[in-house]
């Protein structure tokens, strides 16, 4: 079979919501009957890697292009730092400054610079790890300190993923949360979005925002409510609203919560968490499949 | 001497602008002609990235010998400005400009 993985990306508003506990139990559950990936985008503060105790099979630097600066060759024409659209290069007198973390690679600046005064060079920007345990694959990369560009190096991540483990069924992606290009890179060839809430007013106004981002990507979507209970009903209101499926509500409950930061896997424990999973993970995949209007 | 201030306006009983790369104005101050002149950075406030690098390249420009700022440039502006020989001052937020002069002539601004 050359059917590509159903890709299920978890995502939410803001962080804190429960996103990575739903990505690592979900993956988990999976990993119970068959192989499956989970791919942590959350790049500038992945965590998924804290349930999992894996081995280490693969490791890689990500890199990037930046421009070094020639001095001799530079004539101080001023052209680099005006064609840079991100301010990543400025003429401070008789020095070229180059801000790598600021670059975004588009070579704009040493195609331009008439005595090639600026060629590109690859800059290690980070790392990206993969673990094996048992059924379980796990992929992260992580940003070294002071690189701020998230999106380059996801875009790296899921690419490593698909190019190692297209052979499975299902591929799940721990995505950044917010509603900027982070997660839109994330989210951008997920086959389904499962976006995650908390039930109040802080909450919905982040799922609102979240909603309105994977409708202009054009995303089959579902949202699961954790800490259900607290707050109010307002998320279940707006989603029947607008018509858009709850998968799963996650009662709010004092033992998940000491579950969760003991590290533990939530589902293995409390058979309720299991068969909400089961649901979702039902609806998932046959939304990804375009049998669920 | 010529001092610069980040500014929401362009007198000297005009607000300081807490911030380095978004300020709405870099008002310039020389002290021998006694002149009070100001630049627009209104530009900066399209800029999705590079806000701190952009002015910076702009205070540059102006070679001013101190700047005086509020919350103080991030870290990418302050390389860049000290390539130049200026002293920086920051925490001049929620005064005028002619209240944070008078600080730092009083020496009680924080020097970067
Ligand atoms: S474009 Fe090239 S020659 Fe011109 S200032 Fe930049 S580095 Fe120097
Ligand atoms: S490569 Fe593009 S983003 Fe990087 S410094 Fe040059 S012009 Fe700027």
């Amino acid at each position: 079979m050359t059917n590509s993985p159903a890709r299920i990306a978890i995502a939410s508003g803001k962080g804190g919501t429960g996103k990575t506990t739903l990505a690592t139990n979900l993956a988990a559950y999976i990993a119970e009957q068959e192989e499956v990936v989970l791919v942590d985008l959350d790049v500038e503060e992945p965590n998924s890697g804290l349930f999992f105790k894996g081995d280490l099979i693969h490791e890689e630097s990500n890199f990037k292009m930046i421009p070094q600066w020639d001095e001799p060759k530079c004539t101080f024409c001023g052209l680099c730092q005006k064609v840079c659209n991100f301010h990543a290069v400025l003429q401070l007198g008789p020095t070229i400054l180059v801000f790598p973390e600021l670059c975004h690679s588009c070579y704009a600046c040493s195609e331009l610079c008439p005595t090639d005064a600026l060629p590109m060079i690859s800059k290690r920007t980070g790392k990206l790890s993969d673990f094996r345990i048992n059924n379980l694959h796990f992929v992260e990369s992580r940003l070294d300190v002071g690189e701020e560009q998230a999106v380059p190096t996801i875009s790296k991540t899921k690419q490593y993923s698909n190019e190692n483990y297209a052979h499975l069924r299902i591929e799940i992606y721990d995505c950044p949360p917010g509603t900027s290009c982070p997660v839109i890179e994330a989210t951008k060839n997920a086959d389904f979005v499962i976006l995650i809430t908390e039930p109040t007013p802080f909450g919905l106004h982040d799922l609102t925002l979240a909603i309105e981002t994977m409708r202009t990507l054009k995303k089959p979507m579902g949202v699961v409510v954790n800490r259900y209970g607290i707050g109010n009903d307002a998320v279940i209101d707006y989603c029947q609203k607008e018509n858009i499926t709850i998968l799963a509500k996650i009662p709010n409950s004092r033992r998940i919560a000491e579950l969760y930061s003991s590290g533990k896997l939530i589902y293995q424990e409390i058979p309720e968490v299991k068969e909400l999973l089961s649901n979702i993970l039902d609806y998932c995949l046959k939304a990804s499949k375009g049998d669920i209007e | 001497m010529k001092i610069a201030f980040t500014a929401k306006g362009t007198v000297w009983d005009s607000m300081m602008d807490p911030r380095f790369g978004r300020t709405m104005f870099i008002v310039l101050y020389d002290d021998e002609s006694r002149t009070l002149t100001s630049f627009d950075n209104g530009v900066v406030e399209n800029e999705a990235h590079g806000a701190g690098t952009a002015t910076a390249q702009k205070i540059f420009e102006l070679s001013p010998d101190v700047l005086i700022t509020g919350n103080g440039p991030g870290s990418h502006a302050v390389q860049a400005l000290k390539q130049m020989n200026m002293r920086i001052f920051a925490e001049a937020h929620d005064m005028t400009i002619k209240q944070a002069f008078e600080k730092y002539k009083k020496g009680e601004l924080k020097e970067i």
